[in-house]
């Protein structure tokens, strides 16, 4: 019995990315076979050859936007899809490969490519809301596997779906793990990322590599200045710290531009 | 604990080191789960206790804003160490509580399954008086309210509270102006003094009619003058070595009529909004519900957690959030904790236990907070009606 939209066309895109995201809905294990019975696969190269043509009720889209094609690409997905979903750093905030963001990516081509003229490519890798509407957003490098099952569960039943937006702190104290910031003196981005991991690096005594990207209200300047003055962690390791992953995302990319320094801040 | 205990008749006792293991001996033999503090990865958290060398002894702890190490004592101390980050709110009032289930299996009607709540006795074994303070504080909210909370009741309905009096506070603790600590006169079964000097021992008081007969049945001696000294001794130096202090004077008028203070939003410069200080609060209670269901949609379960008021979506009512910035979540957690609880439940909700302070990641000291608003605005505390609570019973 479905009480949402019946059995929806799903279409799963690809940009720049390494397709780890798409790999995490096929390692759905143990609730793929019923994925496949309640949403019909219309467009998923990665798993299938088989293309149905649109309009599609989901677009899963997983990657940035770093070439012109690309960004023409992603409005016409955007025109065939009811629901637009971006799943993954790449989509919702550019990814690793936003790290050209700062520098210059002219620099890059003449100089790891052979015949740069080849190379059609875009000044910053962008995340998918940058240039179209999009619906929801699931973070993470890569997604959290029950996140995705989750939304197209909420998605079938018709029911908002429990994706919370606030700190991994939460997820911590919720599983009972130890402060590792507090406890260990680990530096941790915890306070600063958004949930969905179920906090999976502080419970292996590891500091957040701020995966999920920032928090619904991020206080990163707070954080690095603790970091400085109580974990002496240096401005080269702040930036390093908050330029990942989720480089872009406009709070951990004010924070790295703060810390660099001054004669190469733009 | 729930019904006015009757008051015990005997006098102080001492248990000495082997009296004190079989203590914990009985509670298992009379079929408690025995809870109390075991050194877990790096720090001091409620655990199972199954003997005396499940307790973290000769361990200690350093705390200060934002830090917390465990460190060796050069004694043998069974309790000298200060609270750590969990407390019995994380049994009592548990961070996930599944509500109910549904299942269908004629595709229309949905069946409503309630969770069972297995009849189980806790024993806390070694609770601070803050702790012992902060479960009144919850007591009131959860289990005296107008609508008790029937997952707090159902733990909280065959509990036993084995309460070890202070001699150790933490550089972030503040009981003595929350009149909650070092000492404790009643409101656990069984109050302890760890005693250092000589003899390793403990002196011990009954606070109920449970805790007495627990006693009777252990090998005792009657306390001496000297045991008396040495308790005293014990919470003077404690009294000595507590370093912060809130001076409670008029606070509901105080923050109730600071509402525009510009500390806010000095605080909220430093605030992460991460909830951390809500979540070791040993007594605060907000939660929300989480739904769900399963592909083939015959299966749906609501599932109650731990939220916190920092929480941005906790704040929404309605189409938007009625707290939209750190600084104003920020002032709700305090002025509630501080101020407001004291209208709704007749008590403040703060039990100076200094966990907020320890486990903020960036050492937001409330203390100091309401310290800056006290000492830069005399003329601006304004006296606030305080309003009845509606909610309390009686």
């Amino acid at each position: 019995m479905t009480l949402g939209i019946g059995r929806p066309t799903v279409a799963v895109w690809k940009f720049a990315s390494c397709d780890g995201c798409q790999l995490s809905l096929l390692s759905a294990e143990d609730e793929l076979l019923a994925i496949a019975g309640e949403i019909e696969i219309a467009y998923f190269l990665e798993a299938t050859r088989e293309v149905k043509e649109g309009p599609y009720d989901i677009s899963l889209v997983e990657g940035s936007i770093t070439t012109p094609a690309d960004a023409e690409r992603i409005r016409e997905v955007r025109s065939i899809s009811t629901t637009l979903i971006t799943i993954g750093a790449c989509a919702t905030a550019g990814g690793i490969q936003a790290l050209r963001n700062f520098g210059d990516v002219e620099t890059f081509r003449s100089l790891v490519y052979a015949r740069p003229e080849y190379v059609d490519t875009l000044a910053d890798s962008t995340a998918i809301a940058e240039h179209v509407p999009v619906d929801l957003e699931l973070r993470g490098c890569p997604i959290e596997t029950s996140q995705l099952v989750e939304v197209i569960n909420a998605i079938l039943a018709g029911r908002k779906p429990v994706t919370p937006t606030h700190s991994v702190c939460v997820e911590c104290k919720l599983r009972g793990n130890l402060c590792v910031a507090v406890a260990h003196g680990t530096p941790c981005l915890g306070p600063v990322t958004q949930a969905g991991c179920n906090a999976r690096c502080p419970a292996f005594d590891r500091g957040c590599y701020g995966c999920f990207g920032p928090a619904e209200s991020p206080n990163s300047a707070s954080l690095a200045t603790w970091l400085e003055e109580e974990f002496e962690v240096d401005h080269p390791d702040l930036v390093r710290l908050f330029r990942s992953f989720n480089a872009d995302a406009p709070a951990f990319r004010r924070e790295s531009r703060r810390h660099e320094p001054e004669e190469v801040a733009t | 604990m729930g019904a006015p205990a009757a008051q015990p008749t005997t006098g102080p006792a001492v248990l000495s080191e082997d009296g004190f293991a079989r203590l914990l001996e009985r509670l298992h033999n009379e079929g408690y789960e025995v809870l109390g503090p075991t050194v877990g990865d790096q720090a001091i958290v409620h655990g199972a206790v199954t003997e005396v060398d499940d307790l973290p002894r000769g361990w200690g702890d350093e705390q200060a804003p934002g830090h917390y190490r465990l460190v060796r004592r050069d004694d043998e101390a069974y309790f000298g160490f200060a609270v750590g980050p969990s407390s019995a709110k994380r049994t009592l009032f548990p961070a996930r509580q599944p509500l109910w289930t549904a299942e269908s299996r004629d595709d229309a009607n949905f069946e409503i399954i309630e969770t069972e709540r297995p009849q189980r006795r806790f024993a806390f074994f070694g609770l601070r008086p803050c702790e012992v303070a902060a479960i009144a504080v919850q007591d009131r909210v959860l289990l005296h309210g107008v609508v008790p909370d029937e997952v707090y009741t159902a733990n909280r309905s065959d509990v036993l509270l084995i309460a070890v009096e202070c001699g150790a506070p933490a550089a972030t603790c503040f009981c003595r102006s929350m009149g909650t600590g070092p000492g404790m006169e009643s409101g656990a079964d069984l109050i302890l003094t760890e005693l250092l000097d000589g003899d390793h021992r403990f002196l011990v008081r009954a606070g109920t009619r449970a805790g007495e007969e627990l006693l009777e049945h252990l090998e005792h001696t009657e306390a001496t003058e000297e045991d008396l000294a040495a308790r005293r001794e014990v919470l003077a130096s404690a009294v000595a070595r507590l370093e912060r202090q809130l001076d409670t004077t008029d606070i509901h008028g105080l923050l109730m009529g600071n509402l525009d203070h510009p500390r806010w939003d000095a605080i909220a410069e430093r605030c992460l909004a991460c909830a951390n200080c809500t979540l070791v609060c040993p007594t605060c209670f907000c939660t929300t519900v989480e739904d769900r269901t399963d592909l083939a949609g015959t299966w749906a379960s609501r599932e109650r957690r731990w939220d916190s008021c920092f929480s941005l979506e906790f704040t929404h009512t309605g189409p938007a959030s009625v707290r939209n910035s750190t600084r104003s979540r920020y002032r709700q957690w305090l002025t509630h904790k501080l101020a407001t609880w004291i209208d709704q439940f007749d008590t403040s909700g703060c039990v100076g236990c200094g966990r907020c302070i320890t486990w903020c990641p960036v050492g937001i000291d409330l203390t100091e907070e309401v310290d800056v608003i006290r000492r830069t605005s005399e003329d601006k505390v304004a006296p606030w009606p305080m309003v009845p609570s509606p909610l309390q019973e009686g």
